[in-house]
């Protein structure tokens, strides 16, 4: 977990990280959009920014891109300022909301365009890029007749011209159908192979579980946890479900066993959580010798969704996000 | 992709960057692609054509302002009148249509993010924009100046032309003062560029800006014919519009195309400077 990072002060230099985000505030008014946000993406990261709709994730990117000012905090990418030049935009790529080109144009006249604005020899990479998205044999048709699946594909030809080391993507399956979010899930594990550092922005907890290796769940602007996926599933203690020849009795031993919680029945199984293995070693022994025996125990792996709703619904109700233990929460949750 | 991995594995070692320039060449080459565009350099085309049909089909007397007598006699006369005719409405709405356009149809099209987040920076996107609008108010202007010249002489005849104070000009002398009065109009009509592109980053609605610069302007021809409003004439917009006839006056009467400078300057470079901070210092949270 990076928590460990979370108030120090930006890095610059040859060692700064691709995104570093420091108490990062947007106002509208008296409407926080983006409240203190902390974050961290190392080089390599696959990053997803998960949250629900309205938490602040697209202000958050244009902030880190430099189309909105931030009220408070500082955004580094790479140890730049995007404010202070455009220069600290270089080597990082992406587009907010859906991609957005000129619809009168084709598609290969627009990545020109953008390779022009690019400078650095961009536009020697266009049929690459073109080939990369699989659009070489739709580049000569006017964008305004594009799918929106093409136009999110263009969106990453044109993230790519720029040789990018990191790629900021706000919700990039947003309104494709299914096979157009696989093959962008897909995509998004390709540049990842190829070493390019990775944010992107969804709701979609299952594509985040499926790609990313860190994220960083924000609700109503604030952090409320950043770390790798497999920790917050870890710290979230395994869950397991059992069924016993007398379950009545099981769950009153479950309640009574140390190294054991949460525990409640639900589609005709007990439910609880173990803190360790040795726990579950104790609890079947105490079943046995208390007269439940043990007809079936399987452990569940926690998913990503249980954990960002025991999150997210614990900050809306105002309680103790820290149900599902997580270390760190203690320092982000306010 | 391996070709991406070599590629970080290099680095970017080149620093070629883009410029204003870059920006320039590519709103001109986008300008191809409107319809705007062909609107305005149609307006501009087909404008002094009707005026030269006008001319061979009406035999009375023409209208009584400047160079008006003077349409059947030469065809260098044409241009000049319509000067004068397209100061109210046609040239300012022609510039409008590009200018009111050129940052509110990124808004539109949700594009300012997308060229935002390339290697420019702000004051060259602006800068670049700023001089495709003025090249095609250029373009607009000289075209329409040409246009009324081969029309006019075509109805008319290539001849020698009176000036405002009586003289005969010679027709390649008169033809050389039509393009310098083209010139000297485009004066003014820099300020409305400048307007356009005030409106449209403001506005970030390209309709509201194009109506707005030509209400703005249409203002100024109104707030001239008010009673009582005569000490304020020099320095309206719209009586810069008319600094070009100091050229047709002997000796070339130059005050007013100075006035015209230093009145136009002053509305222009106040609305550039506006449009610069607007577009410099916006949030781009929506396009």
């Amino acid at each position: 977990m990076s928590t460990a990072t979370a108030a120090a002060p930006p890095r610059t230099g040859a060692g700064a990280p691709p995104l570093e985000v420091r108490g990062l505030v947007k106002l509208y008014g008296s409407l926080a959009a983006v409240n203190g946000v902390d974050l961290t993406i190392e080089p390599g990261d696959v990053y997803g920014y998960l949250g629900p709709n309205g938490a602040g994730k697209t202000t958050s990117l244009r902030m880190m891109l430099g189309l909105i000012r931030p009220t408070a905090g500082s955004v580094r990418l790479f140890g730049r300022d995007p404010w202070a030049s455009v220069r600290a935009l270089d080597g990082v790529a992406g587009f907010v909301e859906a991609p957005a080109f000129y619809p009168y144009l084709s598609g290969r006249r627009n990545l020109e365009l953008l390779a022009a604005y690019d400078g650095d020899g961009a536009s020697g990479r266009i049929d690459r890029a073109l080939d990369t998205v699989e659009l070489a044999d739709r580049q000569r048709d006017r964008v305004g007749g594009y799918s929106h699946g093409m136009r999110q594909r263009l969106g990453i030809a044109a993230a790519l011209l720029r040789e990018p080391q990191l790629l900021l993507l706000d919700e990039p399956t947003t309104g494709l159908d299914p096979g157009g979010m696989r093959d962008m899930r897909v995509l998004v594990r390709r540049l990842a192979q190829e070493g390019i550092t990775i944010m992107l922005s969804s709701h979609l907890l299952v594509e985040v579980e499926e790609v990313c290796n860190r994220v960083g769940i924000v609700q109503q602007g604030k952090l409320l946890y950043e770390g790798e996926i497999a920790a917050l599933k870890r710290s979230a203690g395994s869950l397991h479900a059992l069924r016993t020849t007398d379950d009545a009795r099981a769950v009153a031993i479950c309640r009574a066993q140390a190294g054991i919680g949460d525990v409640h029945q639900r589609d005709g199984r007990i439910w609880f959580t173990a803190e360790q293995d040795e726990a579950v070693a104790g609890l079947s022994r105490a079943l046995v010798e208390g007269g439940a025996l043990i007809s079936a125990l399987e452990p569940q792996s926690a998913r990503l969704e249980d954990l960002f709703f025991s999150l997210t619904e614990g900050a809306d109700s105002g309680g103790e996000v820290d149900e599902v233990e997580v270390e760190p929460l203690a320092e982000a949750v306010p | 992709m391996s070709a991406v991995a070599g590629a970080l594995a290099r680095g970017r070692t080149s620093s070629a960057r883009p410029s204003v320039l870059t920006v320039w060449r590519w709103e001109l080459n986008k300008l191809r692609f409107l319809k705007r565009t062909y609107l305005g350099l149609g307006l501009s085309v087909i404008v002094p054509i009707i005026f030269a049909v006008a001319v061979h089909f009406r035999h009375a007397q023409h209208g009584d302002f400047a160079f008006a007598t003077y349409l059947d006699k030469s065809g260098l006369a044409l241009p000049l009148v319509i000067l004068l005719f397209g100061a109210v409405w046609m040239f300012p709405l022609i510039t409008a249509l590009v200018a009111g356009d050129i940052f509110a149809s990124e808004d539109h099209n949700g594009t300012l993010k997308t060229v935002l987040t390339r290697s420019l920076e702000r004051w060259q996107i602006f800068a670049g924009k700023t001089l495709a609008a003025t090249t095609y108010a250029i373009v607009a202007i000289l075209l329409n100046g040409t246009v009324s010249v081969i029309a006019g002489t075509l109805e008319s005849g290539f001849n020698p032309l009176q000036s405002l104070s009586g003289q005969i000009v010679s027709a390649p002398h008169a033809l050389g003062l039509v393009y310098v009065a083209l010139l000297i109009y485009l004066i003014p009509i820099g300020t409305v560029v400048c307007i356009g592109l005030l409106l449209s980053s403001l506005t970030h609605n390209s309709a509201a800006a194009v109506v707005g610069t030509l209400m703005i302007s249409l203002l100024f021809q109104l707030i001239g014919v008010l009673p009582g409003m005569g000490g304020a004439q020099p320095y309206l917009l719209s009586t810069q519009f008319n600094a070009w006839q100091g050229l047709l006056r002997q000796p070339i009467d130059w005050a007013p195309i100075v006035q015209a400078v230093w009145v136009c300057a002053i509305y222009g470079l106040s609305a550039l400077a506006a449009a610069f901070l607007v577009f410099v210092r916006r949030d781009v949270a929506g396009g």
